[in-house]
């Protein structure tokens, strides 16, 4: 390991509602759940923070659970606590497909929605789920709650809307209607991180998202436009060639991510035609 | 910090941000766990923190407070651990005690796919996984029988 955790310090709330009058008054701390892109950051040396606050025992914060026809999933689900859940595999199975590839069954177990989130790496596998579900994050802070759109969480490449003192305790995600479908693109089944990552709903107004094409998750509006006007799967794939924007970088080529990314809407929509 | 360790009670004084692989080798003197990449990748530092598999190098000490803790000494794994060395399951050998950990997680009669999933996780440079698989899936089958039972020849 590179990092002296010595002068680290770790700060241990025993609710919600402590841990964010400690983000109040004591911050800035980093939130800290499954750890599993914290520490490869702590064991790489390249960890900036110093000061944490552990959020992994806060159990109110791991429910999943109806409220009307709107899914609530608490920021600290898990990606083996979305893949066993019923009501999760019922209403948003796109979900449980993308976490089925996250890494292998130990990350699985410890990396929580939350942090998929507030991490903010394009490459995040359920972005583009809550991207094409319209899903909505809610950030609570000691005085106030607010529901921001998924869409418009990212302000930049790793950088969010959330305040210093806010947490994300759920993501919302309301009912879905059509057919769901999730591809991931990576070197391997498992533990690869996405080259192209796609998420897409079939419906009369078909819904498209994609990561690891630009600085943030895309939602392919212009490609989607083109879909619902009827205007074929080719004008689609041109709509989306122009609306991301991806890069050369250790993991795959601009290029080839563009290829991929037109051949996955090509066979989102083989795949989901009735 | 209290925790159970492989069905023991202990209490260890440890800083809350040291991670768990550290704890258990230098601390707890258990150096059965391996660290592999020291990022999640391998696998190697399996262990489970309340009948999970986690890798002990992405959790902070921390997090183990009031939890169930079972490295591979106090696995129970005889099984799997005879077989690994019969089907020469292990050639290096840094992978097999992850390998063994994640191994435990499967039923009594897993599928090849079942393996490969659970598996998934853990890399090995030698074996090229067959010896392993082959190793595993001795093991479940031996311990589907009676333990402790002996062949009888008439």
């Amino acid at each position: 390991m590179r990092s002296a955790v010595s002068t680290l310090e770790l700060r241990r709330p025993r609710s919600v509602r402590e841990a964010l009058t400690m983000l109040r008054d004591d911050g800035p701390l980093v939130p800290l759940a499954g750890a599993t892109d914290l520490y490869v950051a702590l064991n790489f040396g390249t960890l900036t923070g110093t000061r944490f606050i552990d959020l992994w025992p806060l159990e109110p914060l791991r429910r999943i659970e109806m409220h009307g026809e709107v899914l609530s999933l608490g920021a600290l689900v898990t990606y083996t606590g979305l893949t066993r859940s019923r009501l999760v595999k019922q209403r948003l199975p796109m979900l449980v497909d993308a976490a089925r590839l996250v890494g292998g069954i130990q990350i699985q177990n410890r990396g929580t929605i939350g942090g998929n989130i507030a991490n903010g790496s394009p490459a995040g596998d359920t972005l583009p789920v809550f991207a094409a579900a319209e899903a909505t994050v809610v950030a609570r802070s000691a005085s106030t709650e607010r529901r921001i759109p998924f869409v418009d969480f990212y302000s930049g490449y790793r950088t969010s809307v959330l305040q210093p003192d806010e947490l994300i305790v759920a993501v919302e995600v309301p009912a879905v209607s059509g057919q769901q479908w999730f591809r991931k693109v990576g070197t391997r089944a498992a533990q690869a991180i996405s080259k192209v990552v796609i998420a897409a709903v079939r419906a009369d107004s078909p819904r498209v998202a994609l990561g690891s094409v630009g600085p943030v998750v895309v939602r392919a509006r212009k490609a989607e436009q083109a879909l619902a006007t009827g205007q074929g799967i080719d004008a689609a794939v041109t709509a989306l060639e122009a609306e991301i924007q991806p890069i050369d970088d250790v993991r795959s080529t601009a290029e080839y991510r563009r290829v991929v990314a037109g051949n996955l809407l090509r066979q989102f929509w083989m795949q989901t035609a009735e | 910090m209290q925790f159970t360790l492989n069905g023991r009670a202990v209490d260890v004084d440890a800083h809350p941000m040291r991670r768990l692989l550290d704890v258990l080798r230098e601390d707890c003197a258990l150096t059965g766990t391996k660290e592999g990449c020291g990022e999640g990748e391998c696998g190697a530092c399996t262990v489970l923190v309340d009948g999970q598999g986690v890798v002990s190098c992405l959790v902070p000490f921390a997090q183990v407070e009031g939890r169930d803790v079972r490295t591979i000494e106090g696995a129970d794994a005889q099984a799997l651990q005879r077989a690994f060395m019969d089907h020469v399951g292990a050639q290096c050998g840094i992978c097999t005690p992850g390998m063994i950990m994640a191994a435990m997680s499967l039923g009594p009669d897993p599928t090849r796919r079942q393996m490969q999933e659970a598996l998934a996780g853990n890399l090995c440079r030698c074996t090229g996984y067959e010896a392993i698989f082959r190793a595993i899936s001795a093991a479940k089958r031996a311990s589907r029988k009676t333990p402790l039972s002996v062949e009888v020849t008439t």
